[in-house]
């Protein structure tokens, strides 16, 4: 694991009206390293996301991607600067293929006269190298997401969030819809995207994803850092504890 | 391992879901001839079916694109009438005949537009309500403008679309009375312009995908307001081509036109194997779906059929023929 830090929050606040949602966090993620980010159900962690990914303006604090301090507008900056997020529902189109969906919006196109035409070889050619690359396996690129298991569709999801060079991936509660089966082939992925040098932020409730394939973890509670750790230093009852708050 | 267990009728089930329903065309054609074997399969029977699909067919493409989207226009017939009411006044004004010719697909792509704008701007719960409430305000404006009367009476240059003959002479021999109708090459034309504005352009993908998921497609950065302003548009658009077919071959604009056409574009549609929850069918499956519905009612017409059972039979095929569908998602889901 390299020391480059890839992403920095200092110091981020969010308030809603008279909610203090985030108070003072701080958050780092270096290049290829796997973070999780733990706490209970409105300890922040969405809200974090949110700000880190551009969909909620900070109200107070600074970010940096690659050491550069950004201003994020819109979804649409974070994305520009290398930054993807898997939603929890998925956002898949089940009636287009796989190939479809990895590219849906930003299609490749060949140029006849004044027309853009989809290439359609390119994109499957394109599919295909890049589902090798996160060894996923499906039948075909042409198979329909409605068609696929659970586990094959968030590995769609992940596929698409990584199919133009991203360099964070956010992952919100990765494996809550899946089959015990499919947990693994997920967090397989998450290794894979870790060793092409991709950071990951996996949120979840599971201390089996989180002890499985995490570098650090971090725990809010009550829109504050309460604590942090890399994984070796720490167990899953200290963890369990400080979701619900609790320190030695 | 699984494919070489699969019978062949499982194999068969991809090539009957795509050509299926082309097959089925071909055992009514079948049926039809020997029922009728000197008159359903003569040139002049076969042109006619085409005539009466022409217009009919531009209805089903557009009310198609918007089913696919998940949406639904109910205005289309209503939109017919309109650009036919508009292309009649044009004409009884004395404006030349190729601006009167542009004002039936002007009218019907600015009535599309206003569906669109109405669906996407005022934030309407469902395409229904908007394009309901547009089926009695166009077909209300068209009775408006021509006082409820029929206008009739077109100059040549403007039924050459919906009337025009290309005559087959050169092949055929001189004094032959065989001919092509203009409105069979249009339909062929346009069919093939929307295959593949639908299947090789980036709107076209973003249409499917919208049927599937529009929140997906938003989180893909697509404008799905803009692609929904974009389908409607289209749609009124051609059925303002239907409404210059139709001016071509009845020669007059009147009242009832397009009268309950919309349930008949939204039958052929159903009847192609397009899903009313959007995101499924296709093109070919909407020329079939419009083709099937004509030479049912040619067929039905030449036997003497009482058109009460051809309306109970049309009905009937628009509920087998999803049956059917139900059928084969349910087989095909079976694992």
């Amino acid at each position: 694991m390299s020391e480059e830090i890839v992403l920095e929050a200092q110091s981020i606040s969010k308030f809603f009206g008279t909610i203090t949602a985030l108070n003072d966090v701080n958050l780092k993620i270096t290049k290829g390293e796997v973070l999780g980010v733990v706490g209970d159900n409105g300890a922040g962690k969405s809200t974090l996301m949110k700000v880190l990914s551009g969909l909620y303006k900070q109200s107070e604090g600074s970010l940096f991607f690659s050491g550069n301090k950004v201003n994020l507008n819109s979804p649409r900056d974070s994305q520009n600067l290398g930054l993807e997020m898997v939603y929890q529902d998925l956002a898949l189109a089940g009636n287009l293929p796989i190939g479809d969906n990895i590219f849906l919006g930003r299609e490749p196109v060949k140029k006849v006269g004044p027309f853009n035409f989809l290439d359609h070889t390119k994109r499957k050619q394109l599919t295909e190298e890049h589902l090798a690359k996160l060894k996923i396996n499906v039948k075909s690129a042409d198979q329909k997401v409605e068609e696929l298991s659970g586990g094959q569709r968030q590995a769609v999801a992940i596929a698409r969030a990584t199919a133009f060079n991203a360099k964070i991936v956010i992952m919100d509660e990765p494996t809550a819809a899946l089959a015990v089966k499919e947990v693994g082939k997920v967090l397989d992925l998450i290794l894979n995207l870790k060793s092409l040098g991709v950071s990951v932020i996996v949120i979840s409730h599971r201390m089996d994803d989180i002890f499985s394939v995490c570098d650090r973890v971090m725990a809010l509670f009550q829109g504050t850092n309460f604590a942090e750790s890399l994984l070796k230093d720490t167990s899953r009852d200290e963890v369990i504890g400080w979701i619900m708050g609790k320190k030695d | 391992m699984d494919k070489s267990q699969d019978s062949t009728f499982v194999k068969l089930i991809p090539f009957f879901e795509k050509y299926g329903i082309l097959l089925l065309i071909l055992i009514m054609v079948t049926v039809l001839h020997i029922l009728q074997p000197d008159v359903f399969l003569s040139w002049r029977n076969i042109t006619n079916v085409f005539k009466q699909v022409s217009w009919q067919s531009m209805l089903a493409l557009g009310v198609f694109m918007v089913i696919v989207t998940a949406g639904i226009d109910l205005s289309v017939g209503s939109i017919i009438m309109l650009s036919l009411m508009g292309l009649a006044i044009a004409s009884k004004a004395g404006m030349p005949w190729y601006v009167v010719m542009l004002v039936a697909p002007a009218v019907g792509f600015l009535c599309g537009l206003f569906n669109g704008l109405g669906i996407t701007l005022l934030k309407m719960p469902h395409p229904f309500i908007m394009t309901l409430g547009t089926l009695y305000i166009f077909r209300g404006v068209g009775n408006l403008i021509s006082g409820g009367v029929p206008i009739t009476g077109f100059a040549d240059e403007i039924r050459v679309i919906g009337n025009g003959k290309i005559k087959l002479d050169t092949i055929l021999g001189e004094g032959t009375r065989e001919y092509i109708p203009t409105s069979l090459i249009l339909m062929i034309v346009i069919f093939f312009i929307f295959w593949v504005f639908l299947n090789h352009t980036r709107i076209g993908k973003w249409i499917y995908a919208i049927g599937g998921n529009p929140g997906a497609a938003r989180a893909a950065g697509i404008n799905v307001n803009r692609i929904l302003i974009i389908v409607y548009t289209l749609c009124g658009f051609l059925a303002g081509i239907g409404g210059l077919i139709l001016a071509g071959r009845t020669n007059s604009a009147y009242p009832n036109a397009g009268l309950q056409s919309e349930l008949d574009a939204i039958a052929a549609v159903i009847i192609g194997g397009a899903s009313f929850f959007g995101g499924r069918g296709t093109v070919l499956g909407v020329f079939a779906g419009v083709m099937i519905m004509g030479i049912l009612r040619n067929g039905l017409n030449l036997m003497n059929v009482s058109v009460f059972w051809q309306q109970v039979l049309i009905g009937s095929i628009i509920i087998i023929a999803v049956y059917i569908d139900v059928l084969r998602r349910d087989f095909s889901t079976r694992k």
